[in-house]
């Protein structure tokens, strides 16, 4: 994840406190979303970034997991992420976040 | 005057000492974390210029394989070989191997900011001037180089960047203002390298057929770099200074940018000064990038996997105006992502596909083939970035069954007929649509398809400035040859049509008057 | 009440999947706050 997207999500975690906050990402890929989804709970892998070694715990999911999907207005669910579901391997993702929030989310 | 394409060029640089020094990825890691396993696994994952050469993608991009083709070869094409497919020169450009492009900078160079070792210089020349691109003028702007400890000194006491080859400090680039920080050592390294690039990819689009450098009277240069100093930290101009190495002495020319998008815009900008008769030929063109080299290294080199990412990209394409043979740019059908289109996909993709394509009064299967962002898969899939040029595929596909231009059952079978799979390297503003410039006027020229749509996408919100996304598309057809113009109207008629006119008006005041009186 | 009602959201969208602003106009209609939103590019 960009550095400075890591120092933000550090920074606003302090303010607001990681029970309130949850993360919600947009990847195009299993992979790329579980990485992300690493990198909010457990720290970044890639010992990069602010976020490396901080185990924040955060609630994180993709925006097309149910919990998130469920919870938005269907119609404009639909006007803005519709189509790019049809593209992406949704299952994959789902797979993906689902290990790391399983292992690693601390506030579900 | 229809603006056509009259010839495209495309060029690769393999760079992988750049990668090493320059990329951004790199560059970051060596200061976040100076010690990891990555820097340290990172040069065991470089590839040879002969691998380079090898790599299907590179000679798909240079010319020497179509894209049809490259499709048929299973991915990832990491090893895949084809006997035959590792020349350096392709109809289209070359790929220049490091040392020879350190070279090529330093001619490229106004400024004595860089000098190379003069044994490097003397090892090189003989292979850098056998280049038929490289003409008297820039041989002649060949400095024998500086003696090694020169090299060290400015590097290791003056801020300058260096140069290496396999390893070993061969140059350097040096900053050109003691304060200016748009004018650093690092700063300077970029455009040069972008302005070297660009230049040889103008001199390769100088040598083809058909192409009249004393023609060119404007240059749109459409990187993603920017030139200045503190007064004016995008200031410009690149292209007028790529024209003026290249020796384009009829041209001026400016810097047009919009991030990935860049070159669309550029494309569509020049196409209509051509259409408009203010240039009858433009070229518009870019360099590479080497903030973008090893930009994924981090993935390739967990997986196993070469560093893709060591190839500077370039392109030159010439526009003109219509002579009834080559491929017609359709400037007044262009796709374009306004501030009001927002940024859901199905948005994007609407506003840049099928808003023209109505238009035109067109279908969306009505073009034999799309051009959106032919980043090569094997960087892009184990990024974790996925298929890119098949992601857009899959959109326009389900846009097109959603307006019922496709059924459904067609959706599978979409991106092999109207798409391509991609073959650029990940250098932002290249792979946007252009590198299929070049093929699609030799498939329009062999009447292979009639009409392509060239689409470029750019990430605006990285500059934040916006939160927007941003996007152009153009359309190109196979020219039908030049239409007889209407028949030129006569004086006499003019007359007549006139007094013709007058007496109407006559009538109608006389009518109107009649019509009060009563 | 859902869960993401009265959240603070951080929002990390990309490119070449969904994008920030489109992740936004979704969950701000589950009656959640958007703290944060950035859209990451790899190309």
């Amino acid at each position: 994840m960009d550095l400075e997207n890591q120092k933000r999500v550090l920074n606003l975690t302090e303010e607001h406190g990681a029970e309130n906050i949850v993360v919600v990402l947009g990847a195009a890929e299993g992979e790329a979303a579980g990485l992300a989804a690493e990198t909010v709970t457990a720290g970044d892998p890639t010992f990069a970034g602010p976020l490396t070694g901080v185990q924040l715990g955060l609630s994180v999911f993709h925006v097309c997991e149910p919990q998130i999907k469920d919870e938005v207005d269907a119609g404009v669910y639909d006007e803005q992420v519709g189509m790019m579901e049809m593209v992406m391997d949704v299952d994959d993702i789902i797979s993906e976040m689902s290990s790391i929030r399983d292992e690693f989310c601390k506030y579900l | 005057m229809n603006c056509v394409i009259k010839g495209a060029s495309y060029i690769l640089a393999h760079t992988p000492d750049m990668v090493l020094e320059n990329g951004t990825t790199q560059t970051t890691e060596k200061i976040v974390n100076p010690n990891s396993d990555y820097l340290k696994e990172l040069p065991n994952h470089l590839r040879t210029y002969e691998e380079a050469v090898k790599y299907l993608p590179n000679q798909t991009y240079i010319g020497n394989m179509h894209p049809d083709q490259l499709a048929e070869i299973p991915q990832p094409w990491t090893d895949a070989r084809i006997e035959g497919m590792d020349k350096r020169v392709g109809k289209y450009g070359e790929i220049m191997p490091q040392e020879e492009f350190y070279l090529m900078m330093q001619a490229c160079d106004v400024f004595e900011l860089v000098r190379l070792d003069k044994e490097f210089v003397a090892a090189h020349k003989e292979a850098f001037l056998a280049n038929p691109v490289i003409d008297e003028s820039i041989a002649a702007r060949l400095h024998e180089g500086v003696d090694a400890a020169e090299v060290e000194h400015f590097v290791n006491d003056e801020h300058a960047e260096p140069l290496y080859h396999n390893r070993k400090l061969v140059g350097y680039v040096k900053r050109a203002h003691d304060v200016d920080v748009n004018l650093s050592a690092h700063v300077m390294l970029e455009n040069m390298v972008s302005k070297a690039s660009a230049v040889l990819s103008l001199l390769h689009l100088l040598r083809q057929e058909g192409v009249n450098k004393d023609e060119i009277t404007y240059v749109v240069d459409c990187c993603e770099e920017a030139c200045g100093d503190m007064n004016q930290r995008g200031g410009g101009n690149f292209a007028k200074s790529i024209a003026e190495i290249a020796g384009l002495m009829s041209a001026t020319g400016c810097d047009v940018r919009g991030f990935c998008a860049g070159p669309t815009h550029a494309f569509i900008n020049a196409a209509s000064l051509v259409k408009a008769n203010t240039h009858k030929y433009v070229v518009v063109l870019a360099g590479g990038c080497t903030a973008k080299l090893g930009m994924n290294g981090k993935d390739h080199v967990k997986k196993g996997l070469p560093i893709y990412e060591d190839m500077i990209g370039g392109f030159a394409i010439l526009l003109g105006q219509d002579d009834g043979i080559n491929p017609v740019v359709d400037t007044e059908h262009t796709g374009r992502h306004t501030v009001g289109t927002g940024s859901a996909p199905q948005n994007v993709t609407s506003s840049l596909v099928t808003a023209p394509l109505e238009a035109a009064g067109l279908k969306v299967t009505d073009v034999d083939k799309y051009s959106a962002e032919m980043q090569n898969p094997d960087i892009t899939k184990p990024a974790g970035a996925g298929d890119v040029p098949l992601a857009n595929y899959k959109m326009i596909a389900a846009l097109a069954v959603k307006k019922g231009d496709l059924e459904k059952s067609q959706l599978a079978t979409f991106p092999t007929e109207h798409g391509m799979v991609g073959w650029a390297p990940t250098q932002g503003h290249i792979p946007s649509g252009v590198p299929y410039v070049g093929v699609c006027r030799d498939d329009m020229l062999a009447g292979k398809i009639k009409r392509a749509m060239i689409i470029g996408k750019g990430s605006l919100f990285l500059g934040r400035m916006t939160n927007l996304f941003d996007g152009v598309s153009v359309m190109i057809n196979a020219n039908e040859g030049i239409k007889e113009e209407a028949a030129a109207v006569s004086q006499e008629e003019i007359k007549s049509l006139i007094g013709k006119a007058m007496k109407d008006f006559a009538a109608s005041m006389l009518a109107a008057a009649e019509t009060d009186a009563e | 009440m859902g869960f993401l009602e009265g959240k603070k959201i951080i929002i990390i969208g990309d490119r070449d999947g969904v994008p920030g602003p489109a992740i936004e106009e979704c969950v701000k209609t589950a009656g959640a706050e958007v703290v944060y939103s950035s859209t990451e590019c790899f190309v």
